[in-house]
């Protein structure tokens, strides 16, 4: 037993889930595992939504008007999550607030701090230009309540510090907010991609690794960034109209009891038009990222530089199935058929999103397991064995658990925030 | 005096000075002194000279309190086997912590593999360490600072600071560096700074009975290692990766990655 625990404590990070084959360095294992491939997905998500969003405030793009609103929310729910991944694979996490403290600006990994709470900053600002009147609204009409309850008192005060101060919804005062919405999510844009580009860059300058090593990197992860965020709302707003369907159906929320609540009819209406053009532009995506990677194989492959004889045993053989059959296959090609082909419906539609959600897990899989798969001697492999069942903290944090724990935390925290921001507000009372 | 006049003047006086001026540099004492230290660590590595004994990595983990059956390692040595049926075959079995006392090659995932001597072409064996570069990648990416440079050239890590993200382990090219099993902070080769600048050797150096292993200043041109360096032919690991290693092997071979 005491021989046992000795050995527990003794088993070195990375050890639990590597398994190594032929010439591995002594010192190498996959030091980074499941939760940093969670964090480029998780960043990926939030970025996507944002730029999804972007689309309406921005370019003006009227018919998106209902998905843009659900996906800036959505976004900032996703947001927190963003970091989580990074924080639950350090071995110091209480030494994360560090990065914030003495950043070291030649390492990638010291903007986050900066460039990440300049991007929460800015989808907060468009936030409150978005729902400052709902804010307004909602705490004049708790305030003219009679006998309120403790939780409309609870409510009526954090509705009046929501609105800053800020009282005046005049037509000109909204219109003023409309124009600063815009500018907002204008220099928005650029952040959400520089936010995710940098996370890219945090591979790609990895000189060491024969994978990571290549300038495409961040514009890859940009654009899968940006396929995965916009197939994740979509996905997330059908699912909530079918939810707010099936209540109007049966009139058991608060809001379907009201007359001018939306019918089902228009509830289908509404998300058949959103989806079928935010598909469109899932589409356009798609083709962006898959073309950057497979460009960026062929390039290894033509240039056959020294390293490709070990990545080709990887790409080729060892890791095929992930890649080309799981990752291409079912996670790019047969959701891009889905949606290319005529006649597509809402249904297909979401199934392709789902699949796609899975391609771009499967890609950033493959980036950093796979990266981590071959041996810097070029001459052994490292094999990558998920933790399921977590026999100690660390084999929680990165293990399956860990993973879901991050996927599920934004819902929760959406579930939240939707309280106070809905998402789905009625045409009056925001823009 | 007129205030255009007085403009006029002060206008005149900081243009004529600015260009004298200009030829001149402030000098921080601190940076001469980095340019031109006293002491520049270097290691020197006899391939030639190591048999395999082990020794080193015993010696470098009792020395630096890395316990004995974690499997990292400061310092490790590789044994290269070439058959004459012209295949390669190289293992490190716990980075070399026993000595390489079995013929046999651990192949990884509990397999071994027999050589028949009478088809073994070429054999050898060569140790490894924290190449102390001159531009280490590890430094550059650690995103608080809490990897540096210190002026006599060594590399090394503040337990203190580290936050245990691994970027730095990533970085190496060498793979020199890992967690630590007890501190859970990135832990790599320091020269055994705590020796060396007591005038001390380091744990490996003092270990080593053939004099495979060596250090020096490499700023001192009659230090011996240094004249080595010069006279001898000396290579360095992966210098493809342009980040000038102060580590320098003698008789290396093209294989050794």
């Amino acid at each position: 037993m005491v021989e046992q625990l000795a050995q527990k404590v003794l088993e070195v990070h990375g050890e639990a889930w590597t398994i190594k084959e032929l010439f591995v360095l002594p010192n190498e294992y996959i030091y980074w595992s499941i939760q940093i491939v969670m964090y480029p997905f998780m960043t990926g998500l939030v970025a996507g939504a944002f730029v999804l969003s972007s689309l309406y405030h921005v370019f003006g793009v009227e018919k998106l008007k209902e998905i843009a609103r659900f996906s800036l929310v959505f976004s900032f729910a996703l947001l927190p999550v963003a970091m989580m991944p990074l924080l639950m694979h350090l071995q110091q996490p209480f030494r994360g607030i560090n990065v914030m403290m003495t950043p070291h600006f030649t390492s990638a990994i010291a903007a986050f701090g900066i460039v990440f709470s300049t991007y929460g900053c800015i989808v907060a600002t468009e936030l409150w230009l978005v729902y400052r009147k709902h804010f307004v609204l909602t705490a004049q009409a708790l305030n003219a309540q009679q006998n309120r309850s403790a939780v409309d008192n609870f409510r009526l005060l954090i509705f009046t510090c929501l609105t800053l101060g800020a009282w005046d919804i005049s037509h000109e005062a909204i219109e003023k907010d409309h124009h600063a919405c815009k500018i907002m999510a204008g220099i928005g844009i650029p952040v959400a991609c520089f936010l995710h580009g940098y996370a890219g860059f945090i591979f790609g300058s990895v000189k060491a690794n024969a994978l990571w090593m290549t300038p495409l990197m961040p514009v890859i992860f940009i654009c899968s960034a940006v396929v995965s965020g916009v197939a994740l709302c979509i996905l997330c707003y059908v699912i909530v109209q079918e939810f707010r369907k099936f209540m109007a159906k049966r009139k058991m929320a608060r809001w379907a009891k009201d007359v001018d609540a939306p019918t089902v009819e228009e509830l289908e209406g509404a998300k058949h038009m959103e989806v079928m053009l935010a598909s469109n532009y899932l589409l356009y995506f798609m083709i962006a990222a898959i073309t950057l990677e497979i460009l960026d194989l062929i390039f290894r492959g033509y240039t056959q530089v020294k390293s490709w004889d070990i990545l080709r045993e990887v790409i080729m053989e060892r890791d095929f199935t992930k890649i080309f059959i799981l990752q291409y296959g079912l996670g790019n090609l047969v959701p891009f058929l889905m949606m290319a082909l005529p006649g597509r419906t809402v249904r297909r539609t979401t199934i392709a999103t789902v699949l796609v959600l899975f391609g771009v897990f499967m890609m950033r899989y493959n980036v950093v397991i796979g990266g981590q798969a071959f041996s810097l001697s070029f001459a052994g492999f490292m094999d990558y064995h998920l933790p399921i069942i977590p026999h100690s903290i660390e084999t929680y944090k990165e293990g399956l658990l860990g993973a879901l724990t991050v996927i599920t935390t934004p819902f929760v925290l959406f579930f939240v925030i939707n309280k106070f921001l809905p998402a789905f507000l009625k045409e009056d009372s925001s823009h | 005096m007129e205030r255009r006049e007085f403009l006029k003047s002060c206008i005149m006086v900081i243009a004529g000075a600015s260009v004298p001026l200009s030829a001149l540099t402030l000098i921080d004492p601190r940076k001469v002194l980095a340019a031109n230290p006293d002491i520049q660590w270097a290691f020197l590595v006899d391939t030639n000279k190591c048999v395999g004994c082990g020794f080193c990595v015993m010696a470098c983990k009792t020395e630096n309190d890395i316990p004995l059956d974690a499997n990292v390692t400061r310092t490790w040595v590789e044994r290269y086997v070439y058959t004459k049926d012209d295949r390669r075959y190289v293992d490190s079995p716990k980075g070399a912590l026993n000595g390489y006392t079995e013929s046999r090659i651990d192949l990884g995932k509990g397999e071994f593999k027999e050589i028949d001597p009478k088809n073994v072409g070429k054999a050898f064996f060569v140790p490894k360490l924290c190449n102390h570069c001159t531009t280490p990648p590890c430094t550059q990416v650690c995103p608080v600072g809490a990897t540096y440079k210190t002026d006599d050239g060594v590399v090394l890590v503040d337990r203190k600071w580290c936050i245990g993200c691994g970027y730095c382990i990533m970085a190496c090219p060498y793979a020199a560096r890992f967690f630590h099993p007890l501190l859970h902070v990135a832990d790599k080769c320091t020269f055994c700074y705590h020796r060396i600048t007591k005038g001390l050797d380091s744990a490996c150096v003092n270990a080593c009975p053939f004099g495979a292993r060596r250090m020096g200043n490499i700023h001192n041109i009659n230090d011996p290692i240094t004249q080595l360096i010069m006279n001898e032919r000396v290579g360095v690991l992966k210098d493809e990766f342009g980040t000038k290693p102060q580590a320098f092997y003698i008789g290396l071979a093209q294989e050794v990655r």
